[in-house]
């Protein structure tokens, strides 16, 4: 099966209203010629889960500048400062989750979990309209499993099956993404031959993506 | 040496040789310039590593590795990367010694607001809540007030990034333990009395027995 596609292909695969993850650290491991494609085909009302907004010019920054996003879910907003306008005008629908919270649901919605206990946001406005469970005395928020419509992820190194191999810490959110979305694209920085990541070192098994676009070297 | 590299230098001997630590951004980063001799410190970085080294030299700068600030950084020997769920389990799991972090608002039950003031500034929490009732030790580096006014409170107005997670506080004037107990002050910086940091703090606070000046 041949999954190696075209950006213009796979943006064929995108539409607006869509849910669509996307990794990265302020840009760090994001997939910046798939976030270009989006931006160049103008899709509208995206519900983008991210652990941040980046910064105007980077990353998936650049889809909140462009007027794309209606709704958000994100750890952190602080270095992009027009998600924060947009937000305060009622623009984008945003809603700050706990970055470690925001790592597990996505486990969760991956890996067939129903969701999870965690102590972090208990005694915060996080904890509002979640259920609160104890265990052995301790109070944990019941955290629900996500899932989008598509993951778009990034590969320092992807073989033609779509294994890949994350390079440094680039790995962040690609990894859990890459089980969470019903179609996933992934964008390599350099593209193999089958065989040439040793199976030892892949992080991502080939099981997981749909797609796969060639990027820059 | 100014304020912030005064209350840093303080924090970096808080840590035991081989202690897992993770820096907030600000003032808590400039904490790992200052760690004593003979003192091996593991940095974690919540993006996705552990043993972070110094900012490379420019032209060095690998985009593949940033702190949690994004910032360009390095990496030791014998560091590892993983990715964000790992890295939150490490957090979470209680494998994280200590964690620095600044502060807007704390208060005397240990009570941290250090995410967001309403309607004017919401960057959002990032990893803050997790590392806030994950680390085993919570320690703030913070100046004791912002322009005059108290951040040490009676009670946190702003919204909280944890309940009752702060273990230790140190500031320009002095070491404060909070404890089920009450609040400590530990030590007292050299230039300062504790009638000025009673002025200077909404909280109340017992003044330790053994109190001594804060180690420079």
């Amino acid at each position: 099966m041949n999954k190696i596609i075209s950006l213009e292909q796979a943006m064929e695969l995108v539409h607006d209203g869509m849910t669509v993850m996307i990794p990265g650290f302020m840009g760090v491991g994001t997939p910046e010629i798939l976030v270009d494609g989006l931006v160049e085909k103008g899709y509208k009302d995206l519900f983008i889960i991210c652990t941040d907004t980046a910064r105007p010019n980077v990353g998936i920054g650049k889809l909140i500048v462009n007027g794309q996003v209606k709704k958000l879910y994100a750890s952190h907003i602080g270095t992009n400062p027009e998600t924060g306008r947009m937000m305060n005008e009622g623009l984008i629908d945003v809603t700050l989750i706990p970055q470690g919270t925001l790592a597990e649901r996505i486990r969760a919605g991956g890996s067939g979990l129903g969701g999870f206990l965690t102590p972090t946001g208990v005694g915060t406005v996080v904890e509002e309209g979640k259920q609160k469970i104890v265990v052995d005395g301790k109070d944990y928020l019941l955290e629900l499993p996500l899932r989008a419509d598509v993951a778009l992820i990034r590969g320092s190194k992807v073989d033609k099956k779509g294994n890949i191999w994350y390079n440094a810490a680039t790995r962040n959110f690609n990894t859990v993404m890459a089980t969470a979305a019903k179609t996933v694209i992934v964008e390599a920085q350099e593209l193999v031959e089958v065989g040439e990541i040793d199976p030892n070192n892949v992080m991502t098994p080939g099981i997981f993506v749909d797609y796969i676009v060639k990027g820059d070297a | 040496m100014d304020v912030r590299e005064r209350i840093a230098k303080r924090v970096a001997k808080e840590f035991k040789d081989g202690d897992i630590v993770n820096l907030g951004i600000g003032m808590p980063t400039l904490v790992a310039n200052y760690i004593p001799e003979g003192v091996e410190i593991i940095f974690q970085s919540e993006n996705g590593f552990v043993g972070m080294g110094p900012a490379p030299k420019e032209g060095n700068e690998d985009p593949d590795i940033v702190n949690a600030g994004g910032l360009p950084v390095t990496v030791l020997k014998g560091a590892a990367y993983f990715d964000s769920a790992t890295s939150f389990g490490i957090i979470r799991g209680g494998h994280v010694d200590a964690t620095v972090l600044g502060a807007l608002q704390v208060d005397e039950v240990g009570n941290l607001a250090n995410w967001m003031i309403p309607g004017k500034l919401v960057p959002g929490m990032g990893g803050a809540m997790d590392l806030v009732v994950g680390a085993k030790k919570v320690i703030l580096a913070m100046e004791h007030t912002a322009k005059g006014r108290p951040k040490i409170l009676k009670e946190c107005t702003l919204p909280l990034t944890a309940r009752k997670e702060v273990n230790l506080i140190v500031t320009e004037m002095g070491v404060f333990d909070i404890t089920p107990g009450g609040m400590f002050l530990r030590e007292i910086a050299p230039d300062v009395t504790v009638e000025q940091i009673r002025e200077a703090t909404e909280a109340d606070f017992i003044v330790s027995e053994h109190l001594k000046v804060m180690e420079e």
